[in-house]
Protein backbone atom coordinates (compact mmCIF):
# COMPACT_ATOMS: atom_id res chain seq x y z
CA UNK A 1 0.00 0.00 0.00
CA UNK A 2 2.95 2.58 0.67
CA UNK A 3 4.27 1.96 -2.68
CA UNK A 4 0.49 1.96 -4.58
CA UNK A 5 0.38 -1.54 -5.64
CA UNK A 6 -2.80 -2.50 -3.09
CA UNK A 7 -5.28 1.10 -2.66
CA UNK A 8 -6.81 1.38 0.37
CA UNK A 9 -10.37 0.13 0.66
CA UNK A 10 -10.52 3.19 3.24
CA UNK A 11 -8.63 6.40 5.05
CA UNK A 12 -5.41 7.83 3.93
CA UNK A 13 -1.81 7.17 4.50
CA UNK A 14 1.48 9.20 4.36
CA UNK A 15 4.43 8.23 3.45
CA UNK A 16 7.97 10.53 3.24
CA UNK A 17 5.05 13.31 4.18
CA UNK A 18 2.84 12.64 1.14
CA UNK A 19 -0.05 10.10 -0.06
CA UNK A 20 0.32 6.85 -0.74
CA UNK A 21 0.12 6.02 -3.92
CA UNK A 22 2.24 9.28 -5.20
CA UNK A 23 4.75 8.15 -8.14
CA UNK A 24 7.34 11.12 -7.24
CA UNK A 25 7.94 9.94 -3.82
CA UNK A 26 9.00 6.66 -5.13
CA UNK A 27 12.13 8.37 -6.51
CA UNK A 28 13.11 8.39 -2.41
CA UNK A 29 11.59 4.75 -2.48
CA UNK A 30 13.37 1.60 -3.02
CA UNK A 31 11.78 -1.76 -3.14
CA UNK A 32 12.56 -6.14 -2.52
CA UNK A 33 9.70 -7.90 -2.91
CA UNK A 34 9.22 -11.41 -1.41
CA UNK A 35 9.37 -13.07 -4.23
CA UNK A 36 11.72 -11.13 -6.67
CA UNK A 37 11.03 -11.67 -10.41
CA UNK A 38 12.17 -10.28 -13.61
CA UNK A 39 12.75 -10.85 -16.70
CA UNK A 40 14.83 -13.42 -17.12
CA UNK A 41 15.99 -12.36 -20.72
CA UNK A 42 18.15 -9.79 -18.83
CA UNK A 43 21.35 -9.81 -17.63
CA UNK A 44 22.62 -8.69 -14.21
CA UNK A 45 23.98 -5.42 -14.98
CA UNK A 46 21.40 -4.75 -17.54
CA UNK A 47 18.45 -4.75 -14.57
CA UNK A 48 20.03 -2.56 -12.99
CA UNK A 49 20.64 -0.32 -15.86
CA UNK A 50 16.97 -0.77 -16.52
CA UNK A 51 15.73 -0.16 -12.93
CA UNK A 52 17.93 3.21 -12.61
CA UNK A 53 16.47 4.51 -15.52
CA UNK A 54 13.45 3.81 -14.57
CA UNK A 55 14.20 6.12 -11.38
CA UNK A 56 15.49 8.47 -13.50
CA UNK A 57 19.34 8.25 -12.89
CA UNK A 58 21.73 9.39 -15.86
CA UNK A 59 23.63 7.64 -17.83
CA UNK A 60 27.35 8.46 -16.30
CA UNK A 61 26.02 8.03 -12.79
CA UNK A 62 24.95 4.54 -13.70
CA UNK A 63 28.19 3.74 -15.31
CA UNK A 64 29.74 4.49 -11.67
CA UNK A 65 26.86 2.83 -9.53
CA UNK A 66 26.27 0.01 -11.28
CA UNK A 67 29.52 -2.11 -11.25
CA UNK A 68 29.24 -0.57 -7.13
CA UNK A 69 26.19 -2.52 -6.21
CA UNK A 70 27.41 -5.42 -8.31
CA UNK A 71 30.47 -5.81 -6.68
CA UNK A 72 28.38 -4.55 -3.16
CA UNK A 73 25.82 -7.80 -3.72
CA UNK A 74 28.57 -9.99 -4.37
CA UNK A 75 27.64 -10.63 -8.22
CA UNK A 76 30.30 -9.01 -10.29
CA UNK A 77 31.48 -12.09 -12.30
CA UNK A 78 27.90 -12.29 -12.96
CA UNK A 79 27.34 -9.31 -14.07
CA UNK A 80 26.73 -10.33 -17.67
CA UNK A 81 24.61 -13.64 -16.64
CA UNK A 82 21.25 -13.60 -17.74
CA UNK A 83 18.90 -13.70 -14.63
CA UNK A 84 17.13 -16.98 -16.08
CA UNK A 85 20.77 -18.83 -15.09
CA UNK A 86 20.25 -17.23 -11.71
CA UNK A 87 19.83 -19.17 -8.26
CA UNK A 88 17.21 -17.78 -6.02
CA UNK A 89 19.99 -16.67 -3.75
CA UNK A 90 21.43 -14.83 -6.66
CA UNK A 91 17.86 -13.01 -7.47
CA UNK A 92 17.78 -12.24 -3.97
CA UNK A 93 20.99 -10.40 -4.14
CA UNK A 94 20.30 -8.74 -7.80
CA UNK A 95 16.58 -7.91 -6.12
CA UNK A 96 18.65 -6.09 -3.19
CA UNK A 97 20.92 -3.96 -5.60
CA UNK A 98 17.82 -2.52 -7.25
CA UNK A 99 16.15 -1.68 -4.65
CA UNK A 100 19.25 0.66 -3.61
CA UNK A 101 20.40 1.48 -7.24
CA UNK A 102 19.04 5.20 -6.74
CA UNK A 103 20.04 5.56 -2.96
CA UNK A 104 16.84 5.78 -1.68
CA UNK A 105 15.93 7.03 2.05
CA UNK A 106 13.16 4.75 2.46
CA UNK A 107 13.70 0.84 1.59
CA UNK A 108 10.82 -1.84 2.31
CA UNK A 109 12.79 -5.02 1.82
CA UNK A 110 9.97 -7.99 1.95
CA UNK A 111 11.65 -11.41 3.36
CA UNK A 112 15.44 -10.25 1.93
CA UNK A 113 16.94 -13.41 3.46
CA UNK A 114 14.84 -15.93 2.03
CA UNK A 115 16.50 -18.49 -0.23
CA UNK A 116 20.11 -17.28 1.14
CA UNK A 117 23.04 -18.91 2.31
CA UNK A 118 24.55 -17.76 6.10
CA UNK A 119 27.18 -15.95 3.94
CA UNK A 120 24.33 -14.59 1.86
CA UNK A 121 22.49 -13.68 5.23
CA UNK A 122 24.98 -11.74 6.53
CA UNK A 123 25.45 -9.79 3.57
CA UNK A 124 22.01 -9.17 3.98
CA UNK A 125 22.39 -7.66 7.45
CA UNK A 126 25.74 -5.60 6.55
CA UNK A 127 23.68 -3.69 3.80
CA UNK A 128 20.74 -3.13 5.47
CA UNK A 129 23.25 -1.69 8.15
CA UNK A 130 24.99 0.64 5.72
CA UNK A 131 21.56 1.52 4.80
CA UNK A 132 21.23 2.84 8.05
CA UNK A 133 24.51 4.68 8.73
CA UNK A 134 24.38 6.49 5.50
CA UNK A 135 20.79 7.63 7.02
CA UNK A 136 18.11 5.76 5.33
CA UNK A 137 15.25 3.78 7.20
CA UNK A 138 15.07 0.14 6.50
CA UNK A 139 11.51 -1.37 6.98
CA UNK A 140 12.13 -5.26 7.06
CA UNK A 141 9.58 -7.77 7.04
CA UNK A 142 10.41 -10.63 7.94
CA UNK A 143 9.59 -14.07 9.72
CA UNK A 144 13.19 -15.09 10.55
CA UNK A 145 12.72 -13.20 13.87
CA UNK A 146 16.80 -14.13 14.87
CA UNK A 147 17.60 -12.28 12.26
CA UNK A 148 15.03 -8.79 12.87
CA UNK A 149 16.92 -9.71 16.28
CA UNK A 150 20.13 -8.65 15.28
CA UNK A 151 19.22 -6.29 12.17
CA UNK A 152 16.96 -3.78 13.40
CA UNK A 153 16.14 -0.98 15.91
CA UNK A 154 12.29 -0.86 16.34
CA UNK A 155 9.96 -4.13 15.51
CA UNK A 156 6.56 -4.34 15.29
CA UNK A 157 4.26 -6.86 15.15
CA UNK A 158 1.57 -7.53 13.30
CA UNK A 159 -1.63 -9.36 13.03
CA UNK A 160 -4.05 -10.08 10.71
CA UNK A 161 -3.30 -6.57 9.33
CA UNK A 162 -3.13 -4.80 13.01
CA UNK A 163 -0.24 -3.89 14.95
CA UNK A 164 -0.19 -5.48 17.97
CA UNK A 165 2.64 -5.03 19.72
CA UNK A 166 6.14 -3.10 19.14
CA UNK A 167 9.38 -2.92 21.00
CA UNK A 168 12.16 -0.41 20.44
CA UNK A 169 15.24 -3.20 20.30
CA UNK A 170 18.09 -0.27 21.21
CA UNK A 171 16.53 -0.18 24.47
CA UNK A 172 16.82 -3.87 24.88
CA UNK A 173 19.94 -4.67 23.31
CA UNK A 174 20.22 -8.29 25.11
CA UNK A 175 16.27 -9.11 25.19
CA UNK A 176 13.47 -8.23 27.12
CA UNK A 177 14.15 -9.59 30.96
CA UNK A 178 10.60 -10.88 32.60
CA UNK A 179 10.77 -10.66 36.74
CA UNK A 180 8.01 -12.34 38.29
CA UNK A 181 7.97 -12.27 42.28
CA UNK A 182 6.03 -12.90 44.93
CA UNK A 183 6.49 -10.32 47.85
CA UNK A 184 3.84 -9.25 50.71
CA UNK A 185 4.21 -5.96 52.65
CA UNK A 186 5.39 -4.39 49.06
CA UNK A 187 4.15 -0.26 49.77
CA UNK A 188 2.83 0.68 46.48
CA UNK A 189 5.63 4.42 46.42
CA UNK A 190 7.72 1.24 46.19
CA UNK A 191 6.32 -0.21 43.29
CA UNK A 192 6.42 3.42 41.72
CA UNK A 193 10.14 3.91 42.49
CA UNK A 194 10.79 0.72 40.41
CA UNK A 195 10.06 2.75 36.79
CA UNK A 196 14.13 3.39 37.61
CA UNK A 197 14.81 0.08 36.34
CA UNK A 198 11.30 -0.81 34.51
CA UNK A 199 8.81 1.03 32.81
CA UNK A 200 6.01 -1.52 33.93
CA UNK A 201 5.78 -2.79 37.00
CA UNK A 202 3.17 -3.92 38.43
CA UNK A 203 1.63 -5.20 41.82
CA UNK A 204 -1.54 -7.55 41.44
CA UNK A 205 -1.78 -8.49 45.47
CA UNK A 206 0.97 -10.48 46.14
CA UNK A 207 2.42 -11.14 42.73
CA UNK A 208 4.93 -8.32 41.25
CA UNK A 209 5.57 -8.40 37.48
CA UNK A 210 7.80 -5.86 35.89
CA UNK A 211 9.69 -6.72 32.84
CA UNK A 212 13.69 -4.66 31.96
CA UNK A 213 16.74 -4.54 29.56
CA UNK A 214 19.48 -6.16 31.81
CA UNK A 215 19.98 -8.59 34.22
CA UNK A 216 22.60 -6.46 35.82
CA UNK A 217 19.88 -4.32 37.34
CA UNK A 218 18.35 -7.60 38.75
CA UNK A 219 20.26 -7.26 41.96
CA UNK A 220 19.63 -3.83 42.27
CA UNK A 221 15.64 -4.82 41.89
CA UNK A 222 15.76 -7.36 44.65
CA UNK A 223 18.04 -4.43 47.14
CA UNK A 224 15.08 -2.16 46.62
CA UNK A 225 12.54 -4.79 46.98
CA UNK A 226 14.13 -5.80 50.12
CA UNK A 227 15.13 -2.25 51.46
CA UNK A 228 11.30 -1.30 50.96
CA UNK A 229 10.20 -3.75 53.52
CA UNK A 230 8.94 -6.03 51.36
CA UNK A 231 8.89 -9.95 52.09
CA UNK A 232 10.29 -11.72 49.27
CA UNK A 233 8.91 -15.32 48.32
CA UNK A 234 9.94 -15.87 44.82
CA UNK A 235 12.38 -14.02 42.50
CA UNK A 236 12.08 -15.44 39.06
CA UNK A 237 13.57 -13.43 35.84
CA UNK A 238 13.36 -15.24 32.64
CA UNK A 239 14.90 -14.23 29.40
CA UNK A 240 12.38 -13.20 26.35
CA UNK A 241 14.14 -13.86 22.84
CA UNK A 242 12.51 -12.21 20.19
CA UNK A 243 10.61 -15.19 19.29
CA UNK A 244 9.58 -15.91 22.87
CA UNK A 245 7.92 -12.15 22.94
CA UNK A 246 6.75 -13.20 19.29
CA UNK A 247 4.94 -16.00 20.84
CA UNK A 248 3.49 -14.64 23.55
CA UNK A 249 1.94 -11.79 21.68
CA UNK A 250 0.45 -14.10 19.02
CA UNK A 251 -0.02 -16.65 20.60
CA UNK A 252 1.27 -20.79 19.93
CA UNK A 253 0.00 -22.25 16.41
CA UNK A 254 -2.82 -24.62 17.04
CA UNK A 255 -2.80 -25.96 13.77
CA UNK A 256 -1.69 -29.13 12.66
CA UNK B 1 10.31 9.36 -20.98
CA UNK B 2 9.76 6.25 -19.15
CA UNK B 3 6.60 5.06 -21.57
CA UNK B 4 9.20 4.94 -24.00
CA UNK B 5 11.95 3.31 -21.52
CA UNK B 6 9.28 0.42 -21.34
CA UNK B 7 8.22 0.68 -25.10
CA UNK B 8 12.01 -0.17 -25.77
CA UNK B 9 12.25 -3.20 -23.29
CA UNK B 10 9.31 -4.91 -24.65
CA UNK B 11 10.83 -4.37 -28.40
CA UNK B 12 14.23 -5.93 -26.95
CA UNK B 13 12.35 -8.70 -24.80
CA UNK B 14 10.60 -9.86 -28.29
CA UNK B 15 13.84 -9.31 -29.87
CA UNK B 16 16.15 -11.17 -27.03
CA UNK B 17 13.48 -13.79 -26.79
CA UNK B 18 13.33 -14.69 -30.58
CA UNK B 19 9.62 -14.47 -30.80
CA UNK B 20 10.30 -11.17 -33.32
CA UNK B 21 13.04 -13.51 -35.36
CA UNK B 22 10.84 -16.64 -35.04
CA UNK B 23 7.83 -14.20 -36.48
CA UNK B 24 9.63 -13.10 -39.22
CA UNK B 25 11.19 -16.36 -40.31
CA UNK B 26 8.01 -17.76 -40.12
CA UNK B 27 6.66 -15.23 -42.21
CA UNK B 28 9.58 -15.39 -44.68
CA UNK B 29 8.75 -19.41 -45.05
CA UNK B 30 5.17 -18.12 -46.24
CA UNK B 31 6.45 -15.60 -48.86
CA UNK B 32 8.93 -18.44 -49.76
CA UNK B 33 6.14 -20.57 -50.14
CA UNK B 34 3.98 -18.05 -51.89
CA UNK B 35 6.32 -17.10 -54.39
CA UNK B 36 7.03 -19.82 -55.72
CA UNK B 37 2.85 -21.10 -56.01
CA UNK B 38 3.10 -17.38 -58.01
CA UNK B 39 5.79 -18.10 -59.81
CA UNK B 40 4.54 -22.19 -60.99
CA UNK B 41 0.84 -20.18 -62.08
CA UNK B 42 2.71 -17.20 -63.70
CA UNK B 43 5.16 -19.74 -66.52
CA UNK B 44 2.08 -22.03 -66.71
CA UNK B 45 0.47 -19.13 -67.85
CA UNK B 46 3.17 -18.12 -70.23
CA UNK B 47 3.36 -21.78 -71.63
CA UNK B 48 -0.31 -21.86 -71.66
CA UNK B 49 -0.60 -18.68 -74.10
CA UNK B 50 -4.13 -17.85 -72.05
CA UNK B 51 -5.38 -14.23 -72.72
CA UNK B 52 -3.74 -11.75 -70.71
CA UNK B 53 -7.51 -10.80 -68.91
CA UNK B 54 -7.49 -14.31 -67.58
CA UNK B 55 -3.62 -14.39 -66.69
CA UNK B 56 -4.29 -10.92 -64.97
CA UNK B 57 -7.61 -12.43 -62.94
CA UNK B 58 -6.00 -15.52 -61.81
CA UNK B 59 -2.97 -14.02 -60.33
CA UNK B 60 -4.69 -10.64 -59.07
CA UNK B 61 -6.94 -13.59 -56.86
CA UNK B 62 -3.68 -14.94 -55.89
CA UNK B 63 -1.99 -12.05 -54.76
CA UNK B 64 -5.74 -11.38 -52.77
CA UNK B 65 -5.21 -15.02 -51.36
CA UNK B 66 -1.78 -13.93 -50.03
CA UNK B 67 -2.88 -10.83 -48.39
CA UNK B 68 -5.61 -12.88 -46.57
CA UNK B 69 -2.74 -15.19 -45.57
CA UNK B 70 -1.37 -12.28 -43.94
CA UNK B 71 -3.73 -10.82 -42.02
CA UNK B 72 -4.59 -13.89 -40.80
CA UNK B 73 -1.05 -14.35 -39.37
CA UNK B 74 -0.49 -10.65 -38.75
CA UNK B 75 -3.82 -10.99 -36.23
CA UNK B 76 -2.78 -14.72 -34.54
CA UNK B 77 0.59 -13.07 -34.17
CA UNK B 78 -0.60 -10.59 -32.54
CA UNK B 79 -2.61 -12.00 -30.50
CA UNK B 80 0.35 -14.61 -29.62
CA UNK B 81 2.56 -12.62 -28.33
CA UNK B 82 0.67 -10.23 -26.54
CA UNK B 83 -1.93 -12.43 -24.88
CA UNK B 84 0.83 -12.60 -21.78
CA UNK B 85 1.89 -9.25 -21.38
CA UNK B 86 -0.01 -7.79 -18.61
CA UNK B 87 -1.64 -10.66 -17.58
CA UNK B 88 1.34 -12.50 -17.30
CA UNK B 89 3.62 -10.51 -15.30
CA UNK B 90 0.49 -9.60 -12.70
CA UNK B 91 0.44 -13.26 -12.01
CA UNK B 92 4.23 -13.42 -11.78
CA UNK B 93 4.50 -10.81 -9.89
CA UNK B 94 7.22 -9.26 -12.20
CA UNK B 95 5.17 -6.24 -12.49
CA UNK B 96 5.43 -5.29 -8.56
CA UNK B 97 9.55 -4.26 -8.95
CA UNK B 98 8.65 -2.51 -12.58
CA UNK B 99 5.24 -0.73 -10.57
CA UNK B 100 7.20 0.39 -7.43
CA UNK B 101 9.36 2.49 -9.46
CA UNK B 102 8.71 6.32 -10.00
CA UNK B 103 6.82 5.49 -12.70
CA UNK B 104 2.76 5.53 -13.80
CA UNK B 105 1.27 2.83 -14.54
CA UNK B 106 -0.31 4.42 -17.48
CA UNK B 107 3.42 4.85 -18.59
CA UNK B 108 3.85 1.17 -17.93
CA UNK B 109 0.74 0.10 -20.07
CA UNK B 110 1.40 2.47 -23.06
CA UNK B 111 5.15 1.85 -23.46
CA UNK B 112 4.32 -2.06 -23.51
CA UNK B 113 1.13 -1.23 -25.94
CA UNK B 114 3.68 1.56 -28.25
CA UNK B 115 6.15 -1.56 -28.03
CA UNK B 116 4.01 -4.36 -29.44
CA UNK B 117 2.24 -1.70 -31.79
CA UNK B 118 5.83 -0.83 -33.22
CA UNK B 119 6.47 -4.39 -33.68
CA UNK B 120 2.95 -5.14 -35.20
CA UNK B 121 3.98 -2.25 -37.83
CA UNK B 122 7.24 -3.69 -38.85
CA UNK B 123 5.63 -7.54 -39.59
CA UNK B 124 2.85 -5.99 -41.78
CA UNK B 125 4.91 -3.54 -43.07
CA UNK B 126 7.37 -6.23 -43.63
CA UNK B 127 5.01 -9.13 -44.31
CA UNK B 128 2.76 -7.15 -47.07
CA UNK B 129 5.54 -5.36 -48.54
CA UNK B 130 7.04 -8.64 -49.33
CA UNK B 131 3.40 -10.09 -50.63
CA UNK B 132 3.00 -7.13 -52.78
CA UNK B 133 6.89 -7.59 -54.22
CA UNK B 134 6.50 -10.73 -55.00
CA UNK B 135 2.83 -9.87 -56.87
CA UNK B 136 4.88 -7.60 -58.91
CA UNK B 137 7.92 -9.21 -59.99
CA UNK B 138 7.01 -12.84 -59.57
CA UNK B 139 3.07 -12.08 -61.00
CA UNK B 140 3.47 -8.85 -62.95
CA UNK B 141 0.52 -7.98 -60.56
CA UNK B 142 -0.12 -4.92 -57.89
CA UNK B 143 -2.94 -4.42 -55.95
CA UNK B 144 -5.05 -1.20 -55.65
CA UNK B 145 -4.43 1.12 -52.34
CA UNK B 146 -1.81 -0.96 -51.57
CA UNK B 147 -1.01 1.35 -48.38
CA UNK B 148 -4.38 2.14 -47.29
CA UNK B 149 -4.86 -1.67 -47.14
CA UNK B 150 -1.61 -2.22 -45.26
CA UNK B 151 -2.89 0.65 -42.92
CA UNK B 152 -6.43 -0.91 -42.72
CA UNK B 153 -4.68 -4.42 -41.26
CA UNK B 154 -2.26 -2.55 -39.00
CA UNK B 155 -5.96 -0.87 -37.64
CA UNK B 156 -7.19 -4.14 -37.17
CA UNK B 157 -4.10 -5.50 -35.60
CA UNK B 158 -3.94 -2.54 -33.17
CA UNK B 159 -7.47 -2.92 -32.54
CA UNK B 160 -7.25 -6.96 -31.12
CA UNK B 161 -3.50 -5.61 -29.66
CA UNK B 162 -6.05 -3.24 -27.58
CA UNK B 163 -8.75 -5.69 -27.04
CA UNK B 164 -5.65 -8.23 -25.66
CA UNK B 165 -4.45 -5.37 -23.40
CA UNK B 166 -7.87 -4.64 -22.41
CA UNK B 167 -8.56 -7.71 -20.99
CA UNK B 168 -5.29 -8.91 -20.33
CA UNK B 169 -5.82 -6.29 -17.07
CA UNK B 170 -8.87 -8.43 -15.58
CA UNK B 171 -8.46 -12.46 -16.28
CA UNK B 172 -5.78 -14.85 -17.00
CA UNK B 173 -3.58 -15.46 -19.91
CA UNK B 174 -5.78 -18.55 -20.80
CA UNK B 175 -8.85 -16.69 -20.57
CA UNK B 176 -7.57 -13.58 -21.97
CA UNK B 177 -6.31 -14.79 -25.31
CA UNK B 178 -10.00 -17.86 -25.30
CA UNK B 179 -11.61 -14.12 -24.80
CA UNK B 180 -10.13 -12.40 -27.67
CA UNK B 181 -9.82 -15.57 -30.11
CA UNK B 182 -13.41 -16.06 -29.54
CA UNK B 183 -14.24 -11.85 -30.11
CA UNK B 184 -12.25 -12.26 -33.47
CA UNK B 185 -14.27 -15.46 -34.26
CA UNK B 186 -17.65 -13.58 -33.71
CA UNK B 187 -16.21 -10.89 -36.01
CA UNK B 188 -15.22 -13.33 -38.66
CA UNK B 189 -18.55 -15.53 -39.10
CA UNK B 190 -20.28 -12.42 -38.92
CA UNK B 191 -18.36 -11.47 -41.61
CA UNK B 192 -19.25 -14.27 -43.31
CA UNK B 193 -23.02 -13.79 -42.69
CA UNK B 194 -23.24 -10.32 -43.81
CA UNK B 195 -21.51 -11.26 -47.11
CA UNK B 196 -24.45 -14.16 -47.72
CA UNK B 197 -26.94 -12.08 -46.47
CA UNK B 198 -25.84 -9.46 -48.92
CA UNK B 199 -25.01 -11.60 -52.33
CA UNK B 200 -28.51 -13.42 -51.29
CA UNK B 201 -30.50 -10.05 -50.63
CA UNK B 202 -31.17 -11.08 -46.91
CA UNK B 203 -31.22 -7.73 -45.14
CA UNK B 204 -31.68 -9.48 -41.86
CA UNK B 205 -28.58 -11.70 -41.97
CA UNK B 206 -26.74 -8.53 -43.28
CA UNK B 207 -28.15 -6.92 -40.01
CA UNK B 208 -26.68 -9.71 -38.06
CA UNK B 209 -23.54 -9.28 -39.73
CA UNK B 210 -23.12 -5.25 -38.76
CA UNK B 211 -24.28 -6.14 -35.29
CA UNK B 212 -21.01 -8.74 -35.13
CA UNK B 213 -19.07 -6.35 -36.42
CA UNK B 214 -20.09 -3.53 -33.94
CA UNK B 215 -19.23 -6.18 -31.03
CA UNK B 216 -16.04 -6.49 -32.66
CA UNK B 217 -14.90 -4.56 -35.30
CA UNK B 218 -11.75 -6.32 -36.29
CA UNK B 219 -13.12 -8.20 -39.68
CA UNK B 220 -15.31 -5.73 -40.68
CA UNK B 221 -11.33 -3.48 -41.47
CA UNK B 222 -9.89 -6.80 -43.15
CA UNK B 223 -12.88 -6.79 -45.37
CA UNK B 224 -12.32 -3.11 -46.21
CA UNK B 225 -9.04 -3.66 -46.85
CA UNK B 226 -9.68 -6.16 -49.07
CA UNK B 227 -12.17 -3.96 -50.83
CA UNK B 228 -9.60 -1.53 -51.18
CA UNK B 229 -7.48 -3.56 -53.28
CA UNK B 230 -9.46 -5.48 -55.21
CA UNK B 231 -9.86 -4.38 -58.63
CA UNK B 232 -13.68 -3.64 -59.96
CA UNK B 233 -13.90 -6.69 -61.95
CA UNK B 234 -13.01 -9.12 -58.89
CA UNK B 235 -15.95 -6.47 -56.43
CA UNK B 236 -18.17 -7.88 -59.24
CA UNK B 237 -17.54 -11.42 -58.28
CA UNK B 238 -19.96 -10.45 -55.66
CA UNK B 239 -19.54 -13.68 -53.16
CA UNK B 240 -16.32 -14.51 -52.14
CA UNK B 241 -13.94 -14.19 -49.24
CA UNK B 242 -11.78 -12.29 -51.34
CA UNK B 243 -14.44 -10.12 -53.44
CA UNK B 244 -16.66 -7.99 -51.16
CA UNK B 245 -20.54 -8.53 -51.47
CA UNK B 246 -20.71 -6.20 -48.84
CA UNK B 247 -17.67 -3.60 -47.74
CA UNK B 248 -17.94 -1.95 -44.51
CA UNK B 249 -18.20 1.59 -45.06
CA UNK B 250 -15.70 3.99 -43.80
CA UNK B 251 -17.78 4.98 -41.09
CA UNK B 252 -17.39 1.29 -40.03
CA UNK B 253 -13.42 2.42 -40.01
CA UNK B 254 -13.88 5.40 -37.92
CA UNK B 255 -16.22 3.12 -35.39
CA UNK B 256 -13.02 0.56 -35.15
CA UNK B 257 -10.53 3.50 -34.80
CA UNK B 258 -13.14 4.89 -31.87
CA UNK B 259 -13.85 1.32 -30.22
CA UNK B 260 -9.43 0.88 -29.99
CA UNK B 261 -8.85 4.48 -28.27
CA UNK B 262 -12.02 3.80 -26.08
CA UNK B 263 -10.64 0.07 -24.94
CA UNK B 264 -7.49 1.90 -24.45
CA UNK B 265 -8.78 4.13 -22.26
CA UNK B 266 -10.38 1.48 -20.63
CA UNK B 267 -7.15 -0.67 -20.27
CA UNK B 268 -5.31 2.20 -18.43
CA UNK B 269 -8.26 3.14 -16.25
CA UNK B 270 -8.48 -0.09 -15.06
CA UNK B 271 -4.64 -1.09 -15.18
CA UNK B 272 -4.45 2.11 -12.77
CA UNK B 273 -7.08 0.66 -10.34
CA UNK B 274 -6.87 -2.16 -9.65
CA UNK B 275 -4.68 -4.53 -6.83
CA UNK B 276 -1.28 -5.36 -8.35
Amino acid sequence: MFLGLVKPSDGQALVLGVPTGDVEIRRKIGFLPEDFRFYTWLTASELLNLHGRLCGMTTARLRERVPALLDLVGLTPHREKRLREFSKGMLQRIGLAQALIHEPELIFLDEPTSGLDPMGRRLVRDVIRAQRDRGATVFLNSHLLSEVEITCDHVVFMKEGEVVASRDLRALPHGEIRVSARVRNFPPKAVAELARWSTNAQLDGERLTLATGSTEVLPDILRHLVAAGADVFEFAPEKLSLEDLFLKIMGEDRGL
Amino acid sequence: MCAWIMAGVTFREAARRKILWTAFLAGLAFLALFGTGMHFQAEHFTRASLPPFVRYQVLSTMLQVGFYAVDLLAVVMTILTSVDVLSGEIASGTIQAIATKPISRWQVLIGKWVGFAGMVAAYVAAMFGGVTAVGYFIGGVLPRHALVSALLVLLECLLVLTITFMFGTWFSTLANGVIVLGLHGLAFIGGWIEQIGAATDTPRLVTVGVVSSLIMPSEAIWRRASFEMQSSFARSFRFSPFSEASAPSLAMVEYAIAYLLVALIIAVYHFDQRDL
